[in-house]
């Protein structure tokens, strides 16, 4: 039937189609920026291509004047530490804490309504909080993160907990298991694939609740980075750390649909 | 043809109300932020003072207040506004290394001890500041102030560790047990002072006239339109006026004033202490006059080249021109920063 939803662009096409929104926005930003630089060449808003490039060639291929460090680098690896660290102790507290309650009738009645509360309440809010708990080091930084990644996770994989049919845990009790080895043998290899889902689907939170903490006091780090310069209207190097941060965002969830993939291949045996 | 009239008229009324409304008085737009020396330009908005002094010289003057002092900033560089209050060295790395050529219309005061560098502990000496960790606003004037601090006493920025921390979360910072030094400005400065075992160590008392709050315009719409500069500066003149009376209209003009930025009378009070208020024209005459102006833009100059603040394309520090009326600093054919005393000594004339 020769309907609109019935076309299907060919492969070619289909990825022609997908590069052109981006190829647009390129040539819109360079026609705005010539226009700019052509009225004031010292013009910060929006920097030419080459501008940008310079500034991150001094960033990340020559040693800082005042540190003697490589600063893209280390602002890199001091995100990433804090990013992954963070990360990973709210996937194992949020991956705990769901599949207990979730599975658990006597741990869900007095922790799932607290669960859904506290994750309600706005991690940003309780920064000032952090710092006087946790100090001004790595520690509270890291703590932002877990504080508001993980209920995120836990009610998460609670749910799914919880999704799981019936018949199985019949089934497996039937056959003798405890419930012991029902949380080790039916409901955590199930669940697993379900919070590299929950971990991708929380990354996005967890890089902004980084960025928001390393503005507020910090010696390094990407945001650290963003907010410094942000004092002088340094777009130019700006631009591209955002464009770093988005790709680094990007291979950290492509990795981790990989692995998911690669571990878990049952799971994704049907309804692909 | 009686149908046609009755479209026709309405729409030339529409036309020609429009273009009544393009002929009508140019309009500028500037902006201000929260602070000591910047109040007096909420109250001369509130009172129609700047709109008095707008429509005298045939002109509208839209006066917008900026939570953020930084993002005003940037909104006047970027041309949003007019005109913007910002201080000496802000004007020099942000605007004027940005291309934006900018003139200081109006040195409103310098700070005389509203900067300042605090260490925790009683009867302690700047010198005690080496090794600590001194939490700031990098890379603003309190970030020069530590400079200028650390100078004074034979150390170097490399002898502490500088950490960036937000304006808006200092005092709260300064609370927690691994926070040590703190360089910063008021209010947050009298805050943390008021805080038991906290001695300030070094004021911008010590480097008077470094830091200078100024009313910058853009140069090129100042020089088209010299009716802005008259009114803003007849406009600050007159609220000075009011202010540094001792009749019963300055007291409530500080008091609408301290209110404003959020304190009492007397808080206000004991922050114009710690300023040297420009009452007269004649005063920030005299520092702008003076050879101490461009010696002042020299250091600030070098402090910002050693930090990288005057953008990737500066191969030294006297790669931005500073233009005063005793000369020009660094570079004469990339002039971007301008101290004009002409719209103030035609108040101090009584020429407006």
């Amino acid at each position: 039937m020769k309907r609109l939803i019935n076309l299907t662009p060919s492969k070619p096409v289909k990825l022609l189609l997908g590069i052109l929104p981006f190829a647009m926005i390129l040539v819109i930003y360079l026609i705005a920026s010539d226009a700019r630089l052509a009225e004031n060449p010292n013009d910060k808003l929006l920097p030419s291509f080459s501008q940008m490039g310079d500034a991150i060639k001094t960033l990340a291929f020559e040693p800082s004047k005042r540190t003697g460090e490589y600063l893209f680098w280390q602002d890199t690896l001091s995100s990433l530490e804090r990013l992954g660290l963070g990360i990973l102790i709210a996937a194992a507290l949020g991956f705990s804490i769901g599949i207990l309650t979730g599975a658990i009738p006597t741990l869900h009645a007095p922790f799932a309504p607290l669960l859904t509360i506290i994750s309600l309440v706005p991690p940003m809010a309780l920064l000032p909080i952090l710092f006087i708990v946790f100090g001004l080091g790595e520690v509270s930084k890291v703590a932002l993160i877990v504080i508001g990644v993980a209920p995120f996770i836990a009610r998460d994989i609670q749910r799914c907990t919880q999704e799981i049919p019936l018949e199985q845990l019949v089934k497996a009790q039937t056959l003798g298991a405890s419930s012991w080895q029902i949380l080790l043998r039916v409901l955590i290899p199930q669940l697993l694939p379900r919070l590299i889902n929950a971990v991708r689907l929380s990354l996005g939170a967890g890089w902004l609740f980084l960025i928001a903490a390393e503005a507020i006091a910090s010696t390094d780090g990407l945001g650290y980075r963003i907010f410094l310069v942000r004092r002088y209207l340094s777009m130019d190097v700006i631009l591209p750390y955002v464009a770093w941060i988005t790709l680094l965002a990007f291979v950290i969830d492509w990795l981790l649909a990989k692995l998911s993939q690669r571990c878990f291949p049952w799971h994704y045996q049907h309804g692909k | 043809m009686l149908r046609h009239s009755r479209l026709i008229k309405p729409l030339l009324a529409l036309t020609l109300s429009l273009s009544a409304a393009l002929v009508q008085a140019e309009s500028f737009k500037v902006c201000w932020s929260i602070y000591v020396g910047w109040m007096p330009w909420g109250y001369g908005d509130e009172q129609k003072i700047v709109d008095k002094w707008a429509k005298k010289y045939g002109i509208e003057i839209d006066v917008v207040q900026i939570n953020d002092y930084i993002e005003s900033i940037n909104q006047y560089t970027a041309g949003q506004f007019d005109g913007c209050v910002m201080t000496n060295m802000d004007a020099l790395t942000i605007p004027a290394a940005g291309g934006v050529d900018t003139t200081a219309l109006i040195v409103g005061d310098f700070s005389n001890g509203n900067d300042g560098v605090v260490l925790k502990g009683a009867n302690k000496t700047l010198k005690d500041i080496k090794g600590q960790s001194v939490n700031l606003v990098e890379l603003s004037v309190s970030h020069y102030l530590l400079a200028r601090a650390l100078e004074s006493v034979g150390l170097k920025e490399a002898d502490v560790k500088v950490v960036n921390t937000s304006d808006a979360d200092m005092v709260a910072v300064y609370g927690t047990k691994d926070v040590t030094a703190v360089t910063t400005w008021n209010p947050l400065l009298s805050e943390i002072l008021s805080q038991p075992n906290s001695t300030k160590v070094f004021d911008s008392s010590q480097i008077p006239g470094e830091i200078m709050d100024l009313m910058v315009v853009n140069s090129a719409t100042l020089k088209k339109n010299p009716a802005l500069g008259k009114a803003l500066v007849g406009a600050w003149y007159e609220i000075m006026g009011i202010m540094s009376g001792s009749d019963k209209a300055a007291t409530t003009a500080k008091t609408a004033m301290a209110v404003a930025s959020g304190t009492d009378l007397a808080g206000y009070e004991a922050q114009l202490a710690s300023t040297k208020m420009f009452y007269k024209p004649t005063d920030a005459l005299a520092l702008v006059n003076s050879d101490e102006l461009l010696k002042t833009m020299q250091k600030v100059a070098e402090f910002s080249f050693d930090h990288g603040l005057l953008g990737d394309g500066a191969p030294d520090a006297e790669y931005i021109g500073v233009q005063g009326p005793k000369g020009v600093y660094g570079n004469t054919n990339n002039i971007k920063l301008r101290f004009d005393t002409t719209y103030m000594q035609l108040a101090a004339d009584n020429k407006l």
